[in-house]
């Protein structure tokens, strides 16, 4: 079966899904991610669906197990890169992920996280964000 | 009263022996009746051709428009209905372009035995003729309505970057299900394309707010939300606030602000507040 690599990048875990998500690809990578952020303590999880041209029920459902699993782990979640095709049809569907954090690509992803973590942030984080930040005028 | 193969061929003799004066009378007909709009010698030209085409359908035995051997004719009629439908002319000045042929022809049929019963069969055909450059005619009309349709979508909604991660979408006329669903895939589009984390709808031009229309505005904010922008409504109008109410809409969490400017600004500081956070 196919898996879903996780990579650690500082004090974040990046998940970027680039196969079909099928139910158990998507189960096991709830698993991968529960004992990866136990084993490594990050502070941050960011689950990359730009790849993705379907997201169904159940992996919307298990999106948002994640979120919580990784809430109670002290780790929060954000899911990026979702396509407007894909925002359409869960918006039809009526599924509005709730408890997901989203965000548009992994660049802003690591900026919300960033922003809402401890000081102690390596510096590469700190750095994607003053990239992204919006200047005021 | 259909022509038989035998009176379509009678037919098409006269109209090649008379070709002259038939076009000449032809032509004074319609040119009365666009009253000057298309010179006298494009007329000519076009009654001339169309003669022709008359003719040949009739003389290959052609007894009924449909008939594969008018296929020629049909074009023409085609052709015409499209010409006069984009130079703005109506059904009936287009119509009547063909019904004048009857005319024409009662001058130069004479006055045989048959001549009335073969008057009255070709005039069914040409009545046919007349019918079908009107059915193309209004055929023509639709699509270019269509087309004005179409293009009036892509019009009227523009997304427009404000700042730095901030666009706006001025929404300017009545928001039905198909506009909406317009802006809501340009927008998402644009949101990706920018990397934008902020997006303001703005309501200024839209006339009137239904539950249908806030349905829409609300699917529209909770697609952005799932990837990960923020969505603000802005330029609502009293009366508008006042029929929201009225109707009970609930825009739950999403930010309303009354003014695009002050969007603008609510955006600006909630950003100044992340960046100096981090």
């Amino acid at each position: 079966m196919e898996r879903v690599p996780v990579l650690k990048i500082g004090d974040i875990l990046l998940v970027s899904i680039q196969i079909d998500m099928e139910d158990q690809v998507a189960l096991q990578l709830q698993e991968d991610l529960a004992e990866r952020i136990v084993a490594t303590g990050v502070g941050g999880v960011i689950i990359d669906i730009s790849a993705l041209d379907i997201v169904d029920s159940f992996v919307g459902r298990t999106l948002a197990t994640i979120a919580s699993v990784s809430r109670v782990l002290d780790a929060e979640t954000v899911v990026v890169g979702m396509r407007p095709a894909v925002a359409i049809t869960l918006v039809e569907l009526g599924l509005s992920l709730p408890g997901i954090r989203t965000a548009l690509n992994v660049e802003l992803g690591i900026a919300l996280l960033s922003a809402n973590r401890r000081p102690e942030m390596p510096d590469i984080v700190g750095d994607e964000d003053d990239q992204a930040a919006v200047p005021t005028p | 009263m259909p022509l038989s193969p035998d009176e379509a061929r009678r037919f098409a003799d006269l109209l090649e022996s008379h070709a002259e004066p038939l076009t000449a009378r032809w032509t004074e007909l319609v040119v009365a009746s666009l009253r000057g709009r298309l010179s006298g010698a494009e007329l000519h030209r076009q009654t001339t051709d169309l003669r022709r085409g008359f003719q040949s359908a009739l003389s290959a035995g052609a007894i009924e428009v449909t008939d594969g051997a008018a296929d020629e004719l049909r074009a023409q009629l085609s052709e015409l209905s499209s010409n006069r439908a984009r130079q703005g002319f109506t059904a009936t000045e287009t119509a009547i372009s063909i019904y004048a042929l009857k005319e024409a022809v009662l001058d130069v049929i004479g006055d045989g035995d048959d001549a009335l019963r073969l008057y009255v069969a070709f005039s069914a055909f040409v009545d046919r003729a007349a019918l079908f450059t009107f059915d193309s005619y209004v055929r023509i009309r639709e699509s270019l309505i269509a087309d004005q349709a179409e293009q009036l979508l892509e019009l009227s909604t523009p997304v427009v970057k404000l700042w730095e991660g901030v666009v706006a979408v001025p929404l300017v006329g009545t928001l039905d299900s198909a506009r909406a669903q317009v802006v809501m895939e340009r927008l998402l589009q644009t949101l990706v394309d920018t990397s934008s984390p902020y997006a303001i709808i703005d309501i200024t031009g839209v006339p009137a707010v239904d539950t249908q229309v806030a349905q829409h505005i609300l699917k529209t904010v909770v697609a952005a939300r799932l990837m990960g922008a923020d969505c603000i409504i802005s330029g609502i109008r009293p009366q508008i606030a006042q029929t929201i109410v009225a109707l009970g809409i609930e825009f739950g969490d999403i930010a309303t602000k009354a003014s695009l400017a002050d969007a603008l600004r609510y955006v600006l500081s909630r950003n100044g507040n992340k960046s100096s956070r981090s």
